[in-house]
């Protein structure tokens, strides 16, 4: 017995939507045969992860503080993804936006204007954007790995990072902690609903929802991304620079990490610390590929693995089990993901007949552009 | 050892886990299968080494159970991007997120635990070589596996038939298809070795490398060791001069810290992934030699036609 | 006649709901030269896949030499005796011809030795190869002598080639006739599959006719017509392409290419050298030439896809285009057919109104409001292109890639033509496609060009050539000879220069570059 996978002649729309649907529940049995493993009581595993953070108002609130960096830097991700562009360094572009948009709170603490949030918001993006040009620039220029060099760059960032919170950024009237000042009251991103933890930030990421929905399905520009992910040989044939939407999506996608990055900081933290994010800029790449690289469902997709990080805090303390179960649960899913999606190019079958070997003619391949996403 | 030695010594111990995990990458990379896992299969190579040394107070068996972790996450990544078809770096970067995940709560109780050392092998007479001897002749075993592992690789890929197939299945997957090799077991055998050598590489990190257990112990390596790959221009040789050229950075990093030169600490421990990006302009921008070396079905799933 | 070598009874296969074979039979038989007659799609390559143990048929029973066999993969069918030299080359760039075809042997063979063998039988057999060549650097000729060799050199009782002179000049197809009659006069069995019936009627004893997956006939090639054998493949009597009188010399000049040389853009392209052509309005001109000689290169450079060139090489109704990118070339009035449809013309999991704006987002302003797409704008167009050039779709708008070749060729060259371009360049019009969609693309090409339009057609095949150009140059080794009317000229004398300019390449007289 074997399994032949066949090319669809077009891709199932029906699958498009049931693939993540499938490896959810995927996920959800591996979950619960990890947990037996564990000698945990399966059932009761899944609800402390996946039900328990729904119960209470201040995990719902906790839902929506933690979805919301996953959701912007994931948007920004898919429009690299589906140009075949691979940034894989939201995490570095996310600390360089929460350092650039610190400038401000940092060095002019008395500064209290309505100006100050707005313009550390546009520093934050800018500076993202800036860590996110620089691998572009060396792919489109050099011709050099996006992917290794945009990874090589979070490390910088952490560095650089380290390095200014124990020099430039020290807090004056601190005891020689590596963290700024706490950031003044007209640096802070103001709360949406009183009395809760949920800010603005929330806002602003449904917003850009709806805007790159549009950007995708109604413009030129969203077109080039797509024509050049998927077929880019066409891409040139049609007048669309590679290059040109390289860096274009890289630089957007950094911008949308750095301004979850300042975001962060002038949100949850109120200051620059050594470790700024639980990891949002790589389990965003998990969002992007949950969401499909669709902007609506990455917002399903963020508040999903938003829970799995809850459930993580939520299963340490119902089951003892380590916090970082949540990071394994988000490994598997997106294995599942990538697993499902195949069922969207592709039809399945289970052949009982010994294997006939091999060979067509070869040229035939079947591959056109990066069809496998 | 003099001072000189000791230098050269350390350079050699940093190049180790990269030459290990690049050596894998290249063989799989040859076969057209970009494995973005190294990082995640690493972690889990010194996990696996780490607690069963710790657990059984045997090196070797330490080793054996990363060689074992290693492949099973290829195994992992095979089933996605080889049996499923699925995009090679999406579940490359699966891989190394849920390596990375799997390590933190596997490995948790370990933290700062000092582990079991792997011994060191003397060569009997060559050992007592001045200079060279306790270099080259007083080495732990992985050592000498990895030294032995280039030259099979080299030998291997160029002078016998079945690196001549593997490097076909490379070049043209469905050339070969068409003369009836199996493409996607020879795929699967190829993305296995790197499992094991990265399962390696992470042993030597666990068992030789760090004194002690944490969890950010890979630090970057498995990526360091793909650039390795294209810095090598697919060649294994090439490979063990980018790794201790890479291991000599990493070092003089660490001896420019305690000599105190004038430059932020911060900045020379982001040395390596600096020369990292660097050593990737430098041999991008000489895009015919990089296209001519290049395999050429590099990154592309293969479906067999039926 | 001896006795059957192979005989295949009652072979059926099929792909999903496609039936490829359907209860074919066929008889070879050692000693004869056997074609294998069929349009594209009529299910030739999938039943030599099967013969060759590339597929499993779904039914049927295949023997050889009298005794049943189940032939379940290529190297089964090669320790058979079976032969095979694939149309598009199965060949590894990266490597040597030696590793090449060692690949193709058991193995256990020392490299050495192996050369030997080459030599011998390439020595043997006239089709000179070096094995310590590797294969990126050979030409398109070049290479099929290694297939071959590679052939031969397993000492096959049957060889099967498929389109094997698509790739070469007339000149070089004659060689391998050659080394076909001797092969036969062997002993051994060749099936030949091909289109070209002037060919089949000329080498073949007898010919197997398939359509639409089943055989329609068995014949004797030689005591048929062109026009009986063309008739059978197709079912019917083609209607011709009605190609009304070109235009004189007084036409206006709307393409001119002047004195364009370009370097080769990778590693194993072609250099273009003092290229001169000019089209006038209402006139088709030919390109003929074998594969790989530069035409591609050509087409590059004049969309535009190759950067710029220095000024004056490319002139549209006497603007210089030269510097242009490709959508300015476009704006000029020039549009773009190449030969490569899924992926290159069209993107194949785009919808065929996405597709009309991958080429034409800059050139109708009436598909774009502000930096949006005006969506039911482009489905407009589609419909027409889809309703005007009769272009079979499943659905409304369909993605490109669920069309046939037919039908996506149909789709990307209406696609041009719809926008009524002064010029048009086309690669390849109807490579690869069906008789009925050849002539639906032929057709239009010349209702464009005497609409007043210029059509430039690159063409490998020179039945299409005389067919509808009304003049034609030739190109060899990246340069282009005079163009001559095509009613002056016969495909005898087109071979001459194909193959005239290919001798200069070697051994060299001191003119050759």
């Amino acid at each position: 017995m074997r399994i032949e996978i066949l090319k669809r002649p077009q891709n199932s729309p029906l699958m498009a939507v049931a693939a993540p649907l499938l490896a959810i529940g995927l996920t959800l049995i591996t979950g619960a045969v990890i947990f037996v493993a564990l000698g945990k009581d399966p059932l009761y595993g899944l609800y402390v992860f996946y039900v328990e953070p729904l119960t209470a108002l201040w995990t719902i609130e906790e839902l929506a503080v933690k979805a919301v960096p996953l959701i912007l830097i994931a948007l920004g991700l898919s429009l690299c993804y589906r140009a075949n562009a691979w940034n894989i360094g939201a995490e570095g572009q996310f600390t360089l936006g929460a350092i650039t948009g610190a400038i401000i709170p940092v060095y002019f603490p008395e500064w209290n204007s309505w100006m100050v949030l707005p313009l550390m918001l546009v520093m934050g993006a800018a500076g993202g954007l800036f860590w996110a040009s620089i691998p572009a620039f060396l792919r489109v220029r050099f011709g050099a790995s996006e992917i290794l060099t945009s990874l090589m760059l979070v490390y910088v960032a952490q560095h650089f990072l380290d390095w200014l919170l124990r020099g430039p950024f020290r807090n004056p009237n601190g005891f020689n902690y590596g963290e700024t000042r706490i950031f003044q009251e007209a640096a802070r991103v103001p709360i949406l609903i009183a009395d809760t933890r949920v800010r603005i930030g929330l806002v602003i990421a449904l917003v850009a929802v709806p805007l790159i929905w549009f950007l995708l399905r109604r413009t030129l520009a969203g077109f080039a991304v797509d024509v050049v992910g998927q077929a880019p040989r066409a891409a040139r044939f049609g007048g669309f620079s590679r290059n040109k939407v390289i860096v274009g999506t890289f630089m957007a996608s950094g911008a949308f990490a750095g301004l979850a990055g300042i975001l962060e900081a002038a949100g949850p933290l109120g200051q620059l610390k050594p470790v700024l994010s639980p990891g949002y800029g790589f389990t965003a790449i998990i969002v992007a590929f949950v969401g499909r690289l669709n902007p609506v469902a990455i917002v399903f997709a963020g508040i999903l693995i938003a829970l799995s990080y809850l459930g993580g805090e939520a299963a340490q303390i119902s089951l003892r089990l380590s916090e970082k179960m949540a990071r394994v649960f988000q490994g598997v899913l997106l294995f599942y993901v990538l697993a499902c999606n195949t069922l969207v190019h592709n039809r399945i079958r289970i052949v009982r007949s010994p294997r006939p070997a091999s060979a067509p003619a070869a040229g035939s391949a079947v591959e056109v552009g990066n069809g496998n996403r | 050892m003099g001072i000189a030695e000791s230098v050269v010594a350390t350079i050699i111990t940093a190049s180790l886990p990269l030459l290990l995990a690049a050596l894998g990458e290249l063989v799989a990379e040859r076969s057209g299968v970009l494995n973005l896992g190294v990082e995640g299969m690493m972690m889990m190579g010194a996990v696996a080494a780490f607690g069963i040394a710790f657990a059984t107070g045997n090196g070797g068996l330490g080793v054996l159970a990363a060689v074992l972790a290693g492949m099973a996450m290829a195994l992992l990544f095979a089933g996605v991007a080889l049996g499923l078809a699925a995009n090679q770096v999406a579940a490359g970067l699966a891989l190394t997120l849920l390596g990375l995940g799997l390590a933190g709560p596997i490995g948790e109780g370990w933290v700062d635990r000092p582990g079991v050392k792997l011994p060191t092998l003397d060569v009997p007479v060559l050992s007592d070589l001045p200079f060279v001897g306790p270099l080259l002749f007083s080495q732990d075993p992985l050592f000498y596996l990895a030294v032995a592992l280039t030259a099979g690789v080299a030998w291997f890929l160029f002078r016998t038939r079945p690196g001549l197939i593997l490097r076909s299945v490379g070049d043209n997957p469905h050339s070969a298809y068409a003369l009836g090799l199996p493409v996607l077991r020879i795929r699967l055998a190829a993305v296995l070795f790197g499992g094991a050598c990265a399962g390696l590489a992470g042993a030597y990190l666990a068992l030789v490398y760090t004194p002690i257990y944490n969890e950010t112990m890979t630090g970057g390596r498995g990526w360091i060791a793909l650039a390795l790959v294209v810095f090598a221009t697919w060649l294994p040789v090439r490979l063990a001069v980018g790794a201790l050229l890479f291991g000599a950075a990493s070092i003089l990093q660490l001896h420019a810290q305690a000599l105190g030169v004038g430059v932020p600490s911060q900045l020379l421990t982001a040395m390596p992934y600096l020369v990292t990006i660097l050593v990737l302009v430098l041999i991008s921008r000489n895009r015919v030699l990089l296209r001519s070396h290049t395999p050429a079905s590099l990154g592309q799933p293969f479906v067999p036609e039926r | 006649m001896s006795e059957a070598l192979l005989s295949a009874q009652g072979i059926g296969k099929r792909f999903g709901s496609v039936v490829a074979n359907e209860a074919v039979d066929l008889t070879l038989r050692a000693g004869e030269i056997h074609a294998l007659l069929g349009e594209n799609g009529a299910g030739k390559s999938t039943l030599v896949k099967i013969l060759y143990g590339a597929l499993l048929p779904d039914t049927g029973t295949i023997s050889w030499e009298g005794q049943p066999v189940r032939l379940t993969s290529p190297a089964a069918a090669r320790r058979l005796g079976i032969g095979m030299v694939f149309q598009h080359f199965s060949l590894f760039e990266a490597l040597t011809v030696g590793e090449n075809i060692a690949l193709s042997l058991g193995g256990g063979e020392r490299m050495k030795a192996l050369g030997k063998r080459i030599a011998a039988l390439s020595g043997q057999y006239g089709l000179p190869v070096d094995p310590d060549k590797v294969i990126a650097d050979l030409s398109v000729g070049e290479r099929q002598r290694v297939e071959v060799v590679r052939c031969l050199l397993q000492d096959p009782k049957l060889i099967i080639l498929d389109e094997p002179t698509s790739v070469l000049t007339p000149q070089e197809a004659e060689e391998l006739f050659g080394v076909l009659g001797r092969l036969a006069g062997e002993g051994r069995a060749i099936l030949y599959i091909s289109h070209r019936l002037e060919e089949v009627r000329r080498i073949a004893q007898r010919a197997t006719v398939m359509r639409r997956g089943r055989v329609v006939g068995t014949c004797d090639p030689r005591t048929e017509t062109t026009r009986t054998l063309a008739r059978m493949m197709i079912g019917s009597d083609l209607t011709s392409v009605v190609a009304p009188v070109p235009p004189g010399e007084s036409a206006p000049v709307r393409l001119a290419v002047r004195g364009l040389s370009l370097a080769r853009g990778i590693p194993f392209g072609v250099d273009l050298e003092d290229i001169s052509v000019e089209v006038r309005a209402g006139e088709v001109v030919g390109i003929a030439g074998v594969a790989g000689n530069g035409q591609n290169e050509l087409f590059q450079a004049l969309a535009g896809e190759r950067g710029s060139m220095p000024p004056g090489t490319v002139e549209v109704d006497g603007k210089d285009a030269a510097g242009l990118g490709i959508t300015e070339r476009r704006r000029l009035g020039l549009a773009f057919v190449p030969e490569e449809r899924l992926g290159h013309g069209v993107v194949p999991d785009m919808r065929l109104s996405q597709n009309v704006v991958l080429t034409r987002h800059r050139t109708d302003p009436e598909l774009r409001r502000g930096v949006t797409i005006n969506v039911d704008e482009a489905r407009a167009v589609a419909a027409r292109v889809v309703y005007r050039f009769g272009v079979r779709a499943g659905e409304d708008d369909p993605v490109a890639g669920a069309l046939s070749g037919g039908n996506v060729q149909k789709f990307q060259v209406g696609r041009e033509i719809d926008r009524r371009p002064a010029v048009l360049v086309i690669n390849q019009p109807t490579w690869g496609i069906d008789a009925g969609a050849a002539v639906v693309v032929r057709q239009a090409i010349v209702d464009l060009a005497r609409t007043g339009s210029a059509v430039l057609m690159i063409s490998q095949d020179l039945d299409e050539i005389f067919e509808i150009s009304d003049r034609v140059g030739v190109m060899a080794d990246g340069r282009l000879t005079p163009l001559q009317p095509t009613a002056e000229l016969t495909p005898e004398a087109i071979g001459l220069m194909m193959a005239g300019m290919n001798a200069a390449e070697s051994p060299a007289p001191a003119d050759a570059h």
